[in-house]
């Protein structure tokens, strides 16, 4: 059985790019046929992290208004060939979106892949209701920080509303909840809100936390997704993420401060 | 930084505003709860008794609340309304 997975937010660039990315790098390392459709529209970036961008000939639109099909569509990742990418398209023509036509795409790559990965847009508008519409289950990308807990909380509402599942009164979507940009640090000093506390504002299973690194950066600046930079800890982080997503028992790592020698205190890291 | 330095240095007072961010969070959200939960015509239904009462008060529309509130399987229509102090400005003629 193939499954839909939409990476959403409600809040502007709290890392859905960069988790879809690495999410889906990581069913497909793990020997999962998977693909990531970049779901928006007009501001296409998927392909920049994936380093795909100069490889783009076809995208979703051409797809959806049958100027190709799916498979000269489709792009191979350079070093993984279970990992697909469907990009967005540069031009603005959101109207060629409708239900029917996404939920034909998605059920011609049910057919030929176990996950599909959705990459959804800010917002809550159209963009991101067509992104989450056909998903099984949810990755709730959160920030700590007020204004990307409380838009989680209103995309946890659309899930609950607007998708097909809820629409048919089918099996809910599974949530799962991923803090990013997390700092220990500031958690701790109680500067920001820890784990716990978002936890409990939005009530579902936490799947994963990412740590601030630097290594998130150069990694998309290389256009490679940063689950594949073994040493980084937000690679690790992004690893355990997708073990726990495929129903392994891993221990949350770097939640806490890291605590230095007293001759690194003195002498610098 | 050198070894002095270590030894000289204060901690800097750090505020903990996660527990503001928090409060803030928890009573803003349980009210967009209660609009996303509510009928869909209770925007509706506030409009339009605010007109009602605006035809026979003055009142400004912060004044007028409207509420819908459930308690187990009872759901109470709480209407609050601020009525000005002075009866002659308050009638409309
Ligand atoms: N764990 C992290 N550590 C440091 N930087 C990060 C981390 N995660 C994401 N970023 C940075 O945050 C920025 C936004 O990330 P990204 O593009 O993935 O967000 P988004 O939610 O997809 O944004 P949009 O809403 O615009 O689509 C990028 O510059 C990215 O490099
Ligand atoms: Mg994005």
């Amino acid at each position: 059985m193939s499954k839909v997975i939409v990476v959403t937010s409600g809040k502007g660039g709290v890392g859905k790019t960069t988790t879809s990315a690495s999410f889906a790098a990581g069913l497909a390392g793990r020997g999962h046929r998977t693909v990531v459709i970049d779901f928006d529209i007009g501001l296409r970036n998927l392909d920049l992290v994936m380093g795909c961008e100069r490889r783009v000939v076809y995208d979703f639109v051409n797809v959806i208004n049958e100027e190709a099909t799916l498979k000269q569509a489709l792009i191979r990742d350079k070093t993984d060939s279970n990992l697909h990418i469907l990009p967005a398209s540069q031009t603005r023509d959101k109207d060629a979106f409708t239900r029917e036509k996404v939920g034909k795409v998605i059920r011609e790559l049910r057919d030929n892949f176990d996950y599909i990965v959705c990459d959804s847009p800010a917002g809550i508008e159209k963009g991101a209701l067509m992104a989450l519409f056909y998903a099984d289950e949810a990755l709730v990308v959160t920030n700590p920080e007020i204004s990307s807990v409380r838009d989680s909380d209103r995309i946890l509402g659309m899930l609950a509303a607007k998708s097909l599942r809820a629409i048919k009164d089918y099996e809910p979507i599974k949530e799962h909840l991923v803090v990013t940009r997390y700092c220990p640090t500031r958690a701790e000093t109680g500067e920001m809100l820890s784990l716990d506390d978002i936890q409990e504002l939005l009530g579902i299973e936490l799947i994963g936390v990412i740590p601030e690194s630097e290594a998130v950066l150069n990694a998309s600046n290389a256009g490679i997704p940063v689950i594949r930079d073994e040493q980084s800890s937000s690679g690790q982080a992004y690893q355990d993420m997708v073990s726990r997503f495929l129903g392994e028992d891993v221990p949350m790592r770097f939640l806490e401060v890291e605590k230095k020698g007293f001759l690194k205190r003195i002498f610098g890291a | 930084m050198s070894i002095f330095d270590y030894f000289r240095r204060k901690p800097k007072p750090v505020k903990a505003t996660a527990a503001i961010a928090k409060e803030r969070l928890h009573i803003v959200m349980a009210h967009e709860h209660r609009v996303a939960n509510g009928p869909d015509y209770l925007p509706a239904l506030k409009r339009e008794l605010m007109d009602v009462i605006a035809k026979y008060v003055h009142v400004q529309k912060e004044d007028i609340k409207v509420n819908l509130e459930r308690h187990g399987d009872c759901e109470i229509l709480e209407l609050n309304i601020a009525l000005p102090e002075d009866k002659e400005t308050a009638a409309v003629s």
